[in-house]
């Protein structure tokens, strides 16, 4: 590149792992994906090829629904490279079980704003070509469009 | 395991604290050492087994000229002395090794000889924390507070109340960092860091060390300190993810190392008489009374706030100040468990009159990992 100026930083860029792959495979086609045992049906996240619960290599990968509810946050105050702050670092309830850290997106940063279990849905941000990253937004903010049809941009 | 029969026989932090530009992490470690070891009236030929966190024990053994039988670099952060205290009372036990020192130092502050922090990208902290923007424990460890403020209606007023009688604590600690008087408005009108955690709600950045020497009970009569002996110990990790926690009111790997230690001591909670809970952040002695049983679940703001934990109160708690005013250095377990030995000695600026029993309960990481070391000054 001729630019000038470096280009802006981006968030940390998480590097897939056989084990993960899926994961990031689904991320990239606008797909949220967990794992669920097929002995004792638990579902679980972060990705790994057998059961927490029982132990059972016996696992399959399903899309998540996208639904999920706000458990717990902070707002970060001071400055990241690649974040403006205030923002706020999420953990999300999804609607099948697991909880996954996140940030909350089309959504002012405020504890006004973000209200223990409010009702959000996933949407995903392109980092580059192999990783987009989940994150989630208030449900009522898009009820006319479905998360799972969101196209990656 | 026979726990009773171990005891402290050498303790001792770095000459200075706070802020100590001139040795480097590993000159911590040996400057505590040191200490401790003229402490005990031992000198390194002396020692034969050794255990550290953050360094590795052979730059230790080497740097001290100590010919181990007995090594331990156990890992889980800044509970990590706990665990070392419990693995060097079986390792006595079994005839590994006499004399087992146990060090830490930290250049916390400025970062004379230190390695690099950093989460590899591929790792799972790298893939599903990393990317959405945790600047260091300030911003992960204090997730979890928001829903145990819903599920129990607590506030920032009762976090707050937890810097301000630790701050009384301090006061009378002439050593410790800070020790001007706070109050609520004070700390909660700090810098906004993580809301709905100000500065003053969050651990100190500063250099220091300490070092404990261990050997069985029986030897340790004939040392030239007061013995405190190792009643109980409890270990345990949950997850080095906060995000992935069971239950963000309580934590898991607290219960499991309480309970183990508890039940190792053969005490109740009534029989103790000074508390250390690692206070890396305002909610964590909260959630350690909780975890440790000696209050229920949802009780510990209202006890604190009643000044329960607070000089006079029925159970002192963070005696030296904690890690909010007194000192942390990033791995503060050694300091809880030096203030633990202070106190049985009777030596703690403190003091707490005629304690006999004292409990040090360290966290690890975020959430990661405890350790809980029940010590008394009463043979046992």
């Amino acid at each position: 590149m001729s630019a000038p100026t470096a280009p802006a930083r981006t968030r940390p860029i998480p590097e897939p792992t056989p084990e993960t792959a899926h994961f990031w495979e689904g991320t990239r086609t606008g797909e949220l994906r967990i794992q669920r045992c097929s002995d004792c049906a638990s579902a679980y996240f972060p990705p790994r090829p057998f059961c927490p619960a029982c132990s059972s290599r016996n696992v399959e990968v399903e899309a998540a629904s996208g639904r999920a509810t706000l458990y717990s946050y902070v707002i970060h105050h001071r400055e990241v490279p690649g974040f403006t702050s205030p923002y706020a670092i999420a953990v999300v309830e999804l609607e099948e079980g697991p909880r996954m850290m996140t940030n909350i997106v089309e959504c002012e940063q405020t504890p006004e704003a973000l209200v223990l279990d409010m009702a959000l849905e996933v949407t995903f941000e392109q980092v580059n070509d192999e990783i987009s990253v989940p994150l989630f937004r208030p449900a009522e903010a898009s009820q006319s469009r479905p998360a799972s049809t969101e196209a990656v941009r | 395991m026979k726990q009773k029969s171990v005891a402290v026989v050498g303790a001792a932090e770095t000459t200075e604290m706070g802020k100590i530009p001139n040795l480097s992490q590993l000159g911590l470690h040996a400057d505590g050492a040191l200490n401790a070891m003229a402490d005990a009236g031992l000198t390194a030929a002396d020692i034969d087994g050794i255990a550290c966190a953050g360094e590795s024990p052979v730059n230790l053994a080497q740097y001290m000229g100590i010919v181990p039988t007995w090594v331990d670099g156990t890992s889980v952060g800044g509970c990590s002395f706990m665990l070392h205290v419990r693995h060097a009372a079986a390792a006595i036990n079994e005839g590994l090794a006499t004399t087992i020192l146990i060090t830490h130092g930290e250049s916390g502050r400025s970062r004379v000889g230190v390695g690099g922090y950093g989460m590899a990208r591929a790792s799972q902290n790298g893939q599903f924390e990393m990317p959405y923007g945790p600047m260091g424990p300030p911003t992960m460890f204090t997730i979890p507070w928001l829903r145990y403020a819903k599920t129990y209606g607590a506030t920032a007023e009762d976090l707050a109340n937890v810097a301000v009688i630790q701050r009384e604590w301090a006061a009378l600690n002439p050593r410790a960092s800070y020790r001007d008087p706070l109050t609520v408005d004070d700390v909660l009108g700090s810098r906004m860091i993580a809301w709905p955690f100000t500065k003053l709600l969050c651990c100190l950045v500063t250099d220091g060390g300490g070092a404990l020497i261990l050997t069985s009970a029986d030897r340790a009569k004939d040392f030239p300190q007061k013995p405190v002996y190792v009643l109980g110990t409890g270990e345990s990790v949950e997850t080095q993810m906060v995000s992935q926690m069971e239950d963000f009111t309580t934590s898991r790997a607290f219960r499991v190392s309480g309970k183990k230690a508890f039940d190792e001591a053969g005490i109740t909670h009534d029989d103790v008489d000074h508390l250390m809970i690692y206070d890396a952040f305002a909610h964590l002695p909260i959630y350690g009374l909780e975890d440790l049983g000696f209050v229920g679940k949802g009780e510990a703001p209202a006890f604190i706030r009643e000044r329960n934990t607070a000089i006079g109160g029925k159970l002192p708690l963070n005696t030296n100040g904690g890690g909010l005013s007194y000192m942390h250095s990033g791995m503060y377990g050694m300091y809880a468990m030096q203030e633990s030995v202070r106190q049985l000695r009777g030596i703690a600026p403190a003091q707490v009159e005629g304690a006999e029993i004292s409990i040090a309960h360290g966290v690890g990481g975020m959430f990661a990992a405890s350790g809980t070391i029940i010590f008394s000054n009463v043979a046992p």
